[in-house]
């Protein structure tokens, strides 16, 4: 890491890329992560995921686990969520990241951002709450030095998360990022800055508005909201997102939750509230996503509490296309790679062969 | 590398006022270096908590914990057996910049608990360390015995004056300074130090700056006025800055922050340096002063 430390005062991240230098990484990338999707991403798997395995006639199906997420073709619906996976590196030591059906990087803003004041972590009986309030190097950086990383050692769908305080800002971020990611996730529901984000996720107008404006410059990747628990009616939201022209939705982030120390009197992260997740909220999470899905036909990132497969599996009976895991990859960095490996149990226990046809079958 | 270990807990044992040692035995190849930290599962508690490494050798890891809150507390009802989901191989740890040949380790309450491997560390490169440790009071005082058991002398300081130097570590570290004085004076005592260090000679030159290649930004005082060349602290933040203030000398100091994941993730245990914002989990505990701001 101290590698990309040029040791100046402005930030972590050092000196950002020239604008040329930035173009042409971009350029690079986008031709990349095209032949990406022609050839690595989506061969071998036709083969695999034949409903049996070649060879002798009676066996047991193979489990189905690739989902269709807005066109894009993900190996299974297993990914990680905005914030809780940095720019990927971190999970090397863990897992093969190739795993994963897509993952969800650190929400980005144009101008590098030093995040809040400390402590920004604070627990709760199955979940915690974070005040990060949106660290990262900026999008120039992202683009020059964190995605060509990433794309070292990681070969499957990359959502970009977009994150800003004017509609100019979300507009600038997602032209650069555009067709570098299979998807933008339009982040307007962080509940932890102040003036921005989930300012915009709170209201459908806002929410359509700076849906409608970055609509006209992503042209490549598939562009999702990520909405914001903390509002009275979601589906209104959702519709106006739609409306204006999003490919899908993420839903949901974080809720808003705060602890005292009862000993210092006082409350436990510095800036008071802050963003509430984990297993507690995952039936939040469920109804939402559904009531959503009973009204929208639109392709959904169920995101809030998923810690295990049957979580998925209910998740997506819910409505969900794939799933983001958040705080539970912090707590324990294989739950990943052990819910894939315990996700042809589940769907076998509960006579699912196939995924994706459980999509939205939840009904009463 | 960093990996996550089931370990067995072999031993948990009160050793002082709410401080514990907890034993714990399984695989401890990720650890390279004393300083470094793991981050435990406790059962019922959803995030882990980070728990610096006392001392460690194969097969085996020892932790020292002191009961703070809900998740420490549980800890102390952990039975032996108990298998504990352990984030092994976290932080960088300490290091010994090339020509140290004095250091002092300080550590303060909890802060003591890497100052075992780290005192190992230092003998095992050829250094023979000053220790000092401070507490609160005398039935907090941990670990003296096992540090002492290297063959180091320890000083303790108690706040309340019931064991050791009545003060904090930094009175110790006067104290320590004016002991020097004295003893040079003394040719005896004089010769006693120049073997505990290693043949050092206090008269020399001594080149502060240029530690493992970093310049030094201390203003490090280049006479011989503290028995010490370089400072090792581990404690609460205001004692570190009390310690740094009293040093006169670079040193490596542990930070601490509330932690999300503990493995570089989440970005919750952010420290803005000189060098611009690092993650305690990733790119410490352990930083140099020259980066540090207080
Ligand atoms: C790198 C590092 C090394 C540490 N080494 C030791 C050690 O060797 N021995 C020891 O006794 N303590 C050590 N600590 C402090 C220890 O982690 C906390 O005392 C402990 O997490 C408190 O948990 P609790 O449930 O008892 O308290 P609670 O206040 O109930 O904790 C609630 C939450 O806050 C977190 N938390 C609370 N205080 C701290 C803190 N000071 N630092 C980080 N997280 C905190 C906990 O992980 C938990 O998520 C270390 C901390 C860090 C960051
Ligand atoms: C430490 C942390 C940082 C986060 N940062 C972001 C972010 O930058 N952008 C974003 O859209 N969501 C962010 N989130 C929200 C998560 O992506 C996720 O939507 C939310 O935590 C709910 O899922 P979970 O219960 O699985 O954690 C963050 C969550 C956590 C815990
Ligand atoms: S605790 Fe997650 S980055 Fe340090």
């Amino acid at each position: 890491m101290n590698s990309a430390s040029s040791g100046n005062q402005s930030s972590e991240f050092g000196v950002g890329p020239s604008v040329a230098l930035g173009a042409a990484i971009a350029a690079n990338l986008r031709a990349d992560r095209a032949l990406m999707s022609d050839t690595k991403l989506f061969a071998g798997q036709g083969s695999e995921s034949d409903s049996t395995r070649s060879g002798c006639g009676k066996q047991d199906p193979v489990p189905e686990l690739s989902v269709d997420l807005a066109g894009v073709r993900l190996q299974n619906p297993l990914i990680p969520a905005s914030g809780c996976f940095g720019f990927g590196e971190e999970f090397l030591d863990f897992f093969d990241p190739n795993i994963l059906g897509a993952a969800a990087l650190k929400g980005t803003t144009r101008e590098p951002r030093e995040g809040n004041p400390t402590p920004r972590i604070a627990e709760t009986p199955s979940g915690m709450i974070n005040s990060i309030g949106l660290q990262n190097p900026g999008i120039d950086v992202v683009v020059a030095e964190r995605l060509p990383a990433l794309a070292k050692f990681y070969h499957q769908p990359v959502i970009m998360n977009v994150s800003g305080f004017s509609i100019d800002e979300y507009v600038e971020c997602c032209e650069k990022a555009d067709g570098l990611s299979e998807f933008i996730e339009l982040n307007i529901s962080c509940p932890n800055v102040h003036g921005g984000g989930m300012s915009f996720g709170a209201s459908c107008a806002a929410a359509s508005e700076v849906t409608r404006e970055v609509r006209q410059v992503v042209k490549e990747s598939k562009l999702f909201v990520k909405l914001s628990p903390n509002v009275t009616d979601v589906v209104e939201i959702a519709q106006g997102c739609v409306d204006a022209g999003a490919d899908g939705l993420t839903l949901i982030n974080t809720l808003l939750g705060m602890r005292i120390d009862v000993k210092r009197r006082c409350p436990v992260i510095a800036q008071s509230i802050g963003g509430f997740s984990g297993p507690a909220i995952l039936p939040v999470a469920l109804r939402m996503v559904y009531q959503v899905a009973q009204t929208l036909a639109v392709p959904i990132m169920g995101s809030g509490g998923i810690a295990t497969a049957h979580d998925v599996v209910e998740m997506m009976m819910a409505g969900a296309s794939a799933v983001q895991i958040g705080a539970e990859s912090l707590r324990n960095p294989l739950v990943i790679p052990q819910i894939l490996e315990q996700l042809p149990e589940v769907m076998a226990e509960l006579g699912i062969t196939n995924l994706q046809e459980i999509i939205g079958v939840a009904k009463q | 590398m960093s990996s996550v270990q089931l370990l067995r807990v072999s031993e948990n044992r009160q050793i002082a006022r709410d401080t514990y040692f907890l034993e714990l035995a399984g695989d401890t190849s990720d650890l390279r270096r004393p300083g470094q930290f793991v981050n435990v599962a406790v059962p019922g508690f959803y995030l882990r908590r980070p728990l610096s490494v006392c001392s460690w050798k194969p097969g085996q890891l020892t932790l020292m914990y002191k009961v703070l809150g809900g998740g420490t507390d549980a800890l102390t009802r952990i039975s032996i057996g108990t298998e504990l989901s352990v984030l092994s191989g976290l932080g960088n740890g300490f290091s010994l910049p090339s020509g140290v040949r004095r250091p002092l380790i300080v550590g303060g309450g909890i802060g003591v608990a890497p100052m075992l491997a780290l005192s190992e560390f230092l003998i095992e490169e050829g250094t023979a360390p000053r220790v000092i440790l401070g507490f609160g009071s005398a039935n907090e005082v941990a670990l003296v015995e096992e540090i002492e058991a290297l063959g180091i002398s320890v000083t303790v300081a108690t706040v309340d004056g019931s064991k050791g130097v009545q003060g904090l570590v930094t009175d110790a570290m006067a104290q320590l300074r004016g002991d020097l004085a004295s003893s040079l004076s003394d040719p005896e005592e004089a010769v006693t130090h120049e073997l505990i260090t290693d043949q050092q000679d206090f008269s020399g030159e001594l080149s502060l700056g240029g530690y493992d290649g970093e310049a030094s930004t201390d203003s490090a005082s280049q006479d011989n006025s503290t028995p010490w060349d370089f400072v090792y602290a581990c404690g609460p933040t205001p004692m570190l800055r009390a310690v740094f203030a009293c040093a006169q000398v670079p040193g490596q100091y542990s930070m601490e922050e509330r932690m999300g994941c503990g493995f570089g993730a989440c970005m919750g245990c952010t420290l803005p340096t000189a060098g611009g914002l690092k993650r305690i989990c990733k790119e410490g505990p352990v930083f140099g002063s020259e980066v540090l701001v207080w």
